[in-house]
């Protein structure tokens, strides 16, 4: 297959990695942004979009969803939130803020991106919270534990399983989510299967592929072993299940 | 700047343009339930397999695990040098998807079945295949239709990734908007697209209950 070799031929080239000018290119307001003929800076550029969208989306849901857990109150509204999301095309959400005042580019990008962490983050923090034992909970209320205590101290250690699983599902879910950004002007990834399309050159649009995939391999296998470490042992096996 | 009016809903587009939006409906459509149906005709023997034979358990859900994980824009383009431009590719990429959602669900479902139900309709004399039809996948019903929901909701989304390759549906719509910077059609895209979930899933939870009178019992 030529395909197949014109793909090995653009991931064997040197500056196909590199880029022609570096790992950075200047913009014309005098900023810089990460050079979009290059792999090696896209793929960084794809992993800084990941993070700040996953950060973006810890930072509200993973307080909301703690608290929310703690008092036992939403369910019913998170449940909504979840099925809603998932309802909801990421292009469409995408193509409407890139058509509103946000604009085309990697801010679209990152705030579409964190939406749709936002559920799986919130979910399952509150399954985690909401869920503990309410025997073990009236325990530590007997044995003295204010209720921040007993949130902070007794229903969030026992709920990290859970918080781990979502942080995993949502950072591999935005690592995949990227790659669109290619259709609205960001960067990631994506750039390399779009400009491939784009140049007709399908050696390229299945070298772009494969390092997605690979990449969204490596950072679900990576997760899981987070996620496996934040687990106490004898937790394991009930998460598993 | 913005001396060209460009609302975000407006009904002048939809009826000027029902033709065009209404070939994309139909087109997202069929997409969705043609997917759905041959991921459901895989992945009933998957299940069914995956269940009876213990040491491939994890290698089918594991194999479809990693389907899942590759993103779906990188899917489309993965096939795209192979099987070309169009419904085909975008077709092949969303029965992989909904592979993994409705294995996993049927999985559990035969999973959760009764042994001693099983058990029971083997003492009566029950061959393996009608245990499988009358007793078994009837029992793992709810669990089925639960995947199927999921499977047919996340299919309506995953659509619209097919622009990629030229065949995205309403996402052709969302697309073309955006690059003429026209909020009303990217709008109306996006309002169709959730609506044609709602639908698929309200009409699956109806199939579902009617399907499985039972369980209503049990809860009245």
């Amino acid at each position: 297959m030529s395909i197949v070799s014109d793909a090995w031929d653009y991931v064997t080239t040197a500056e196909n990695w590199t880029g022609q000018n570096g790992l950075t290119s200047p913009t014309f307001d005098g900023g810089w942004r990460f050079s979009q003929d290059s792999i090696l800076a896209l793929g960084l550029e794809h992993l800084w979009l990941s993070f700040a969208s996953v950060t973006l989306a810890i930072m509200v849901a993973l307080p909301l969803g703690i608290f929310l857990g703690h008092v036992r109150k939403g369910a019913t509204a998170t449940v909504i939130l979840s099925n809603v999301s998932r309802a909801m095309p990421t292009l469409a959400l995408l193509t409407l803020f890139a058509a509103s005042a946000i604009g085309v580019g990697n801010q679209a990008v990152i705030l579409a991106a964190a939406i749709f962490a936002f559920p799986p983050i919130l979910t399952n923090a509150f399954t985690g919270m909401a869920g503990v034992d309410p025997d073990i909970r009236d325990a530590a209320l007997g044995q003295g534990f204010t209720r921040r205590q007993v949130a902070l101290k007794v229903e969030l250690p026992l709920a990290i399983p859970l918080i781990a699983a979502g942080l995993r599902t949502a950072t591999v879910q935005t690592v995949a989510t990227v790659p669109l950004a290619a259709l609205v002007a960001g960067g990631g990834l994506g750039v390399i299967i779009n400009s491939g399309l784009a140049l007709q050159n399908y050696g390229q649009v299945l070298a772009g592929a494969v390092i997605v995939a690979v990449l969204s391999l490596v950072i679900d296998a990576v997760m899981a072993a987070m996620q496996r470490a934040a687990t106490p042992a004898p937790l394991r096996e009930a998460v598993a299940a | 700047m913005d001396s060209v009016p460009n609302p975000w809903f407006s009904w002048d587009y939809v009826s000027r343009n029902w033709d065009e939006v209404s070939e994309q409906l139909l087109i997202h459509t069929t997409l969705t339930l043609q997917a759905v149906l041959i991921a459901t005709a895989i992945a009933l023997p998957l299940a069914v397999v995956a269940r009876r034979v213990r040491w491939l358990t994890g290698p089918i859900l594991g194999l479809t695990g990693v389907l899942y994980t590759i993103p779906s824009f990188a899917m489309f383009a993965l096939l795209a040098p192979f099987t070309g431009i169009g419904r085909t590719t975008v077709l092949i990429g969303l029965v992989a998807y909904a592979l993994l959602v409705l294995v996993r669900n049927i999985v559990v479902g035969l999973q959760g079945v009764d042994r001693d139900v099983v058990d029971a309709a083997r003492g009566q004399g029950y061959t393996p295949a009608r245990m499988l039809f009358q007793v078994e996948l009837p029992l793992a019903l709810p669990s089925i239709v639960a995947g199927l929901r999921i499977a047919t909701v996340t299919t309506v989304a995953l659509v619209t990734v097919g622009v990629v390759v030229g065949y995205g549906g309403l996402g052709q719509l969302m697309f073309r908007g955006l690059q003429s910077d026209y909020r009303a059609q990217i709008m109306t895209a996006t309002l169709l697209c959730l609506a044609l979930a709602l639908v698929f899933d309200v009409l699956l939870m109806l199939a579902g209950r009617a399907l499985t009178p039972w369980t209503r019992r049990r809860a009245a």
